[in-house]
């Protein structure tokens, strides 16, 4: 496979269960600073695809390419260290540590054993946490246990925790369940903030939500692409009406 | 006090508390207690190091390990073996078919020094190896289970079965070991009589100076983002490993630092108690010293001091007194312990100390309503709030 300009660019990717194939032969291209949003009925595999980019899943068969580096071959912290960012379908924060604790300790400085025991609390590292508690809303609580915060909050800080490592890649797995109305539209905006400056992959089941977020649109079924275009084009096919939307 | 130096025993509280348990093992019970029970109160001491340990694995890492008899024991076999090359000088040997190798491997037909004695000939050697080959050991264990990401209940099982594999081997090769008396008849270090009183208050100085020396070490770790990371793993281990930390790397390196505590204690015990046996090594003593961490508190290092303290005071007590019980007794503090405590001491005295203060926090509330009611003074009432803010801002600090 050549070199491209995309930046993530999976081809064939295949991952088989015990001959249950949940991935199947699939190839998918997101560009850079795109925003692109993954739906599709329960089982259709968009959660396996995360978990096979990310490495927490490995591949059968087939190729994930990030910025024209192999991550099949690369374990999970390696592929964090590229730039890839995840966040799990439940809020997965360090509950007792503090919202500031939370931030602090994802800021990529210091990641091997010696470095974290030598790591300093620089002015830069403050200025960090700072900025990225403002963009989710949560300057006002960075000296709560992240316990106390509530659903919605706990799930914008783990944006935030993925934000400290400034990532070229964000996956986010369903980042608005369970969240007020309002809480929607403030994660659309935050999400919309953060595409500015590089690739955000989302998992979605809010159609209203999908709407306000995405550039382009992939419909994942049985493992397959079932269509991939702007939301208004997929939302009139009749194949993703038939297994999907027309539930 | 300078910020780093503060940081590193934990600000005010956490200076106190050092001072306090300073001044109880240093002055407090020196003074108070002879010379027997004072080496009585040594021997605990060393076994407080390995309950530390215990808080920076277990209460910190969340990493339980059954078998930290392990490397106690490597470091006390370790300081045992050059202390009885040291008693078995040819001349007080004299009598042996081979003169000049412990006694223990005389009476099993060996007739020259197994090549692993060779470097307990030398202290500095001797001190080289309780530091690093406990913590070797653990590197290979660790390597070979957190990279497989093996965790929870079947890391502490597999640690368990290498601690009774360890303590049945050293009972088997009695010719190379001692077996299961141990080593025994242990005299001197260099020449230096470790039994009389004066060695004994000199060893329980040491012992108390190396326990101060693995605390700090320990609070260091633990105030570092590495310890920030510890406690991020113990909740949750995936979102670690996902934000571009090596998870694995990051439990050997704690699990070795424990050995290596673990093992200076064990060193220390040999040298105070006088000898080494595989009992300080299997599956009964590696528990016991996890209920020592339990008692204490399992997040709080000074914590495990105190636990380790009072478990051993009334185990000696109860033994003394009624000796059938003590089982009972150590078996229930267990389970009381981890229903109604599960910080264990530490959680109670938290619990306690912020009584304390809450009564401080109301008596000032109540005297400032008391001026205001007796002047119905506006002017003072402002004033009388200042101080309050004031008093219950000290009182937080």
């Amino acid at each position: 496979m050549s070199n491209t300009d995309f930046v993530l660019a999976i081809e064939d990717l295949t991952v088989s269960f015990d001959g249950f194939k949940a991935v199947d032969n699939l190839t998918m291209y997101i560009d850079k600073n795109e925003l692109r949003v993954v739906i599709g009925p329960n089982g259709a595999g968009k959660t396996t695809v995360l978990d096979l980019i990310c490495g927490k899943t490995k591949s059968t068969n087939g190729s994930i390419k990030f910025m024209n580096k192999e991550l099949t071959k690369l374990s999970e912290h390696e592929i964090v260290r590229e730039g890839v960012g995840r966040k799990f379908q439940t809020p997965s924060i360090y509950e007792n540590l503090s919202v500031y604790q939370n931030l602090e300790v994802s800021y990529p400085k210091g990641r091997s054993v010696w470095g974290s025991l030598f790591f300093k609390h620089t002015a830069e590292v403050k200025e960090q946490v700072l900025k990225i508690a403002e963009e989710i809303m949560l300057t006002s609580f960075l000296d709560m246990e992240a316990a106390l915060l509530s659903h919605g909050q706990k799930q914008w800080l783990e944006i935030g925790m993925l934000l400290m490592q400034d990532p070229q890649l964000l996956m986010l797995d369903e980042p608005v369940a369970g969240m007020s109305a309002k809480e929607r539209d403030q994660t659309a905006e935050l999400l919309n903030k953060i595409s500015n400056n590089r690739s955000v992959l989302v998992i979605e089941h809010d159609m209203e939500f999908v709407k306000k977020i995405a550039h382009k649109v992939t419909v994942l079924h049985q493992g397959k692409i079932l269509a991939e275009g702007p939301m208004d084009q997929v939302q009139e096919d009749e194949k993703v009406i038939e297994v999907y939307l027309g539930h | 006090m300078n910020a780093s130096l503060s940081k590193l025993v934990g600000g005010k509280d956490g200076l106190v508390g050092l001072a306090v348990l300073a001044a109880i093992i240093f002055i407090v019970l020196p003074l108070g207690v002879d010379i027997f029970r004072l080496n009585l109160v040594g021997k605990y001491l060393t076994y407080a190091f390995v309950a530390v340990s215990l808080v920076l694995l277990w209460g910190n890492g969340g990493i339980l390990s059954l078998g930290q008899g392990i490397f106690f024991g490597l470091g006390g076999y370790g300081m045992a073996m050059f202390m009885k090359l040291e008693a078995s000088d040819p001349i007080t040997t004299k009598i042996q078919t081979t003169p000049g190798i412990p006694d223990f491997m005389d009476w099993n037909q060996i007739t020259s020094l197994p090549w692993f004695w060779e470097p307990f000939k030398s202290l500095p050697l001797t001190i080289l190896i309780i530091l690093t080959i406990p913590a070797l050991f653990a590197y290979l264990i660790g390597f070979a289970m957190f990279k497989r990401r093996v965790g929870g209940v079947y890391f502490a099982i597999i640690t368990q079965a290498i601690a009774l594999i360890l303590s049945i081997l050293i009972v088997g090769q009695q010719g190379f070991t001692g077996g299961v008396n141990g080593i025994t008849d242990l005299k001197t270090v260099w020449g230096w009589d470790t039994r009389n009183d004066s060695a004994k208050y000199i060893l329980y100085y040491l012992n108390g100076f190396l326990l101060f020396g693995a605390i700090l070490l320990s609070k260091y770790v633990l105030n570092s983002k590495f310890g920030m990371l510890l406690l991020a793993m113990r909740d949750k281990e995936e979102r670690v490993r996902f934000s571009g930390y090596d998870v694995s790397n990051f439990k050997i390196f704690i699990f070795c630092l424990a050995a290596m505590i673990s093992a200076v204690g064990g060193a220390m015990f040999t040298l105070q108690v006088g000898f080494m046996s595989p009992s300080f090594v299997g599956i009964v003593p590696s528990i016991e010293m996890v209920i020592f961490c339990a008692v204490g508190g399992r997040a709080s290092l000074i914590g495990a001091v105190y636990g380790t303290l009072f478990v051993n005071f009334g185990k000696t007590f109860f033994s003394e007194s009624y000796p059938e019980l003590w089982l009972f007794i150590m078996g229930g503090l267990f389970i009381a312990v981890v229903m109604f405590f599960p910080d264990g001491l530490a959680g109670v005295w938290a619990k306690y100390s912020h009584k304390l203060n809450f009564f401080k926090k109301k008596s000032s509330l109540t005297t400032a309503t008391a001026v205001i009611d007796s002047t119905k003074n506006e002017t003072v009432k402002k004033t009388v709030n200042e101080i309050d803010v004031t008093n219950i801002e000290g009182v937080k600090a």
